[in-house]
């Protein structure tokens, strides 16, 4: 597996686009931190623009290489390989290299800032931590429907529709409950709602970081205490994994079964 | 022989008046403050050398000027009041007045006025007092230089530092307030300034102020205050150059104003505060040249806010400018600058040729189900935002800023003069 991996990787640092993406992330950062003046507004700035590019990116990457590198795939599966092996290590690949372009295009800029010795050192890192974290699992996801679907066209399809959903349409409906319910206490809904879309739970957890818990009233206070504490924090970092691990068992499944 | 008498009456008028100075310390003749006090006449000096002094209550009747020399220490070990002033023109200066014992049943006070006029208090220290200074019932006093650092813990138990209660032309400048209810507690209080005092880490407010007319306060610092600073049923107020700082919680602010007619707040800096100004009821208000920086909301208003202006001031990267329940809308907001402000200014006047809009949408949708908070600067509320932006359906049109500013204002350069 970890030579697959390993060739996975190399075949992608031969990629032209990895190294777009990692050069935007650096040219974004620097921009923000530089032009827009102060580390926790940058945070802020580039937590908005991770949030939404990472998944959208991870997915695009992610069926991208399926599809691409599929006749490779197909001289793989001849070999005495484990078909579980071949498509982790493929995704892993994937999902390793777009992690260090966001590692190297972000954390660079902010080292040379000075992120070590500030006090948002933790802000940083959790936001990092997201963005690694949706590298991952996005990945996952789009080599799951990738795996799933012969037809590219339907394969592209299907996993733009997935991060709209997650992107968008999820948080739509989420407020349409909210108002339509508002007359019922929501709190726990509205936890228990955030922990089923990664793009959300990330999201509240560098907001929780950030401090912004304090505008949430009555909503907040019961986040903070659920999230805020250590447990919480290991509990969304579990669930984090834990949206990793399941379409990453899909894949397994898959894989084990179809016929190629 | 009337020379005499005429050269004797001079004499005793003047020993009358030549002020003789006690002297009080733990070896000298004078070891009780008490003690000295009974023996003063009117318009004596009483020197309290350093040393600890635990005589209970100390009751001041006379007008005396009370200097303290290398900090004595007044203790009042928990169990009593310490300074109670009933004489007008005393004055007192470097004491340090310590442990006023909490207690539920009356307002003890490190230093207490009752009814009195022409008074100083300049430059003590209180520590651990319940109330620190408490002035009832007076007028024309000076309270500056004084540092107060309480212990309160919970509202329930603890006491104001600086109290004021029914009185007139006051003075409270210079201090140092930390850790108590309120910090400077203004009720009933008319024609007085509060000046470059810094109030911090009280439980409830910075400053506390109700019921008083006629009062300026400029140049304080109000910063990570329970609630920050609570200006309520009050008329001609002006607000200078005050800084609000760090009020940052579920419940808290950097002012709050509620009923009050014709004020005036100018010049001052609204630092990351859950919201820099909470409105409610309020009339006739001029906000001029303030910075709103950071804050959760900048402005919020409630019903009632009529006739209100905010002009030319900063809004920089609030998360919320401006929250507005009322739907009647007659408060100007022109010629501001908004960091949001995405609009073009063809002339070249400096001013954005298209309206800006404060309330933005998500902000209508919070303030009806507050829970949609934890949706905060997601894509799908960036999405609505812009929607409503391109065309208004929700939120209030007439809110708008029809002249606002394309360059930030530099309010150093350009302040006014007071």
């Amino acid at each position: 597996m970890f030579k697959i991996l390993k060739y996975s990787f190399y075949d992608l640092t031969r990629s032209r686009w990895l190294y777009i993406y990692g050069a935007f992330y650096l040219l974004l950062s620097a921009s923000l931190l530089w032009l827009g003046g102060g580390l926790s507004k940058a945070i802020i700035s580039l937590m908005n623009i991770i949030l939404v590019l990472v998944p959208l990116i991870a997915t695009m990457f992610g069926v991208m290489y399926y599809y691409n590198s599929r006749e490779f795939t197909e001289l793989l599966l001849a070999q005495p390989i484990r078909r579980s092996h071949i498509f982790f290590g493929q995704y892993l690949g994937v999902a390793c290299s777009l992690a260090i372009s966001l590692l190297l295009g972000v954390g660079l800029p902010f080292v040379l800032y000075g992120i070590f010795s500030s006090s948002e050192i933790w802000n940083f890192s959790i936001l990092l931590l997201v963005g690694l974290f949706l590298s991952f699992i996005f990945s996952a996801i789009a080599f799951f429907i990738a795996l799933r679907n012969e037809n590219r066209i339907k394969g592209f399809g299907l996993a733009i529709l997935v991060w709209l959903f997650f992107a968008v349409i999820y948080d739509g409906l989420f407020l349409l409950a909210l108002s339509m319910f508002s007359d019922y206490p929501l709190e726990r809904f509205a936890i228990g709602a955030s922990l089923f879309n990664p793009i959300d739970l990330s999201r509240i957890l560098i907001l929780l970081k950030l401090d912004i818990s304090a505008l949430m009233g009555y909503t907040g206070a019961v986040i903070q205490n659920f999230m805020g504490t250590v447990l919480g924090m290991a509990c969304s970092l579990g669930v984090l994994l834990l949206w990793v691990a399941l379409p990453a068992w899909g894949i397994k499944r898959v894989a084990v079964r179809k016929d190629f | 022989m009337r020379k005499t008498t005429l050269i004797f009456t001079f004499l005793l008028a003047f020993l009358a008046t030549q002020a003789a100075t006690i002297t009080v310390c733990p070896d000298c003749e004078y070891s009780s403050i008490s003690q000295a006090i009974a023996s003063a006449g009117a318009g004596d000096e009483i020197l309290i050398q350093g040393g600890v002094y635990q005589e209970g209550n100390i009751l001041v009747d006379k007008p005396l000027r009370l200097k303290g020399e290398g900090w004595p220490v007044l203790d009042g070990e928990n169990e009593t009041e310490v300074l109670t002033v009933t004489a007008n023109g005393v004055t007192i200066e470097g004491l340090v007045v310590r442990n006023v014992g909490t207690s539920y049943l009356e307002d003890r006070a490190g230093i207490r006025m009752r009814r009195v006029r022409d008074f100083a208090i300049r430059g003590n220290r209180l520590e651990n007092t319940f109330f620190g200074i408490y002035l009832e019932h007076c007028s024309d006093g000076l309270v500056s230089n004084n540092i107060l650092e309480g212990q309160a813990r919970e509202e329930m138990s603890s006491g104001n530092a600086i109290h004021l209660w029914y009185c007139k032309r006051m003075l409270v400048e210079n201090n140092q307030v930390r850790g108590h209810r309120d910090g400077i507690y203004f009720e009933f209080v008319d024609d007085s300034r509060i000046r470059h005092n810094i109030s911090e880490d009280n439980l409830r407010y910075g400053l506390h102020f109700m019921f008083s007319n006629d009062d300026d306060y400029f140049r304080n610092t109000f910063r990570r205050n329970g609630a920050g600073v609570a200006v309520m049923f009050s008329r001609n107020i002006n607000m200078w150059e005050n800084r609000f700082e760090y009020n940052w919680g579920r419940a808290a602010y950097g002012l709050l104003l509620k009923e009050i007619y014709d004020a005036e707040i100018r010049n001052n800096v609204f630092l990351e505060n859950t919201i820099g100004i909470y409105v409610e009821g309020s009339t006739r208000i001029r906000y001029r040249y303030n910075e709103f920086s950071r804050n959760g909301w900048a402005m919020k208003m409630s019903g009632g806010c009529l006739d209100n202006e905010v002009r030319a001031n900063n809004f920089l990267y609030n998360t919320f400018d401006l929250s507005l329940a009322s739907a009647p809308n007659n408060n100007a907001f022109d010629g501001n600058y908004w960091t949001d402000y995405s609009g073009y200014d063809l002339g070249r006047d400096g001013v954005g040729d298209v309206p800006y809009h404060p309330v933005k949408l998500f902000n209508y949708v919070v303030n009806r189900t507050p829970e949609a908070m934890v949706l905060l600067r997601s894509l799908f509320v960036d999405l609505l935002n812009f929607s409503e932006k391109v065309s208004p359906v929700l939120t209030p049109a007439d809110v708008a800023d029809n002249a606002p500013l394309m360059q930030k204002l530099n309010f150093s350069k350009d302040k006014p003069a007071f």
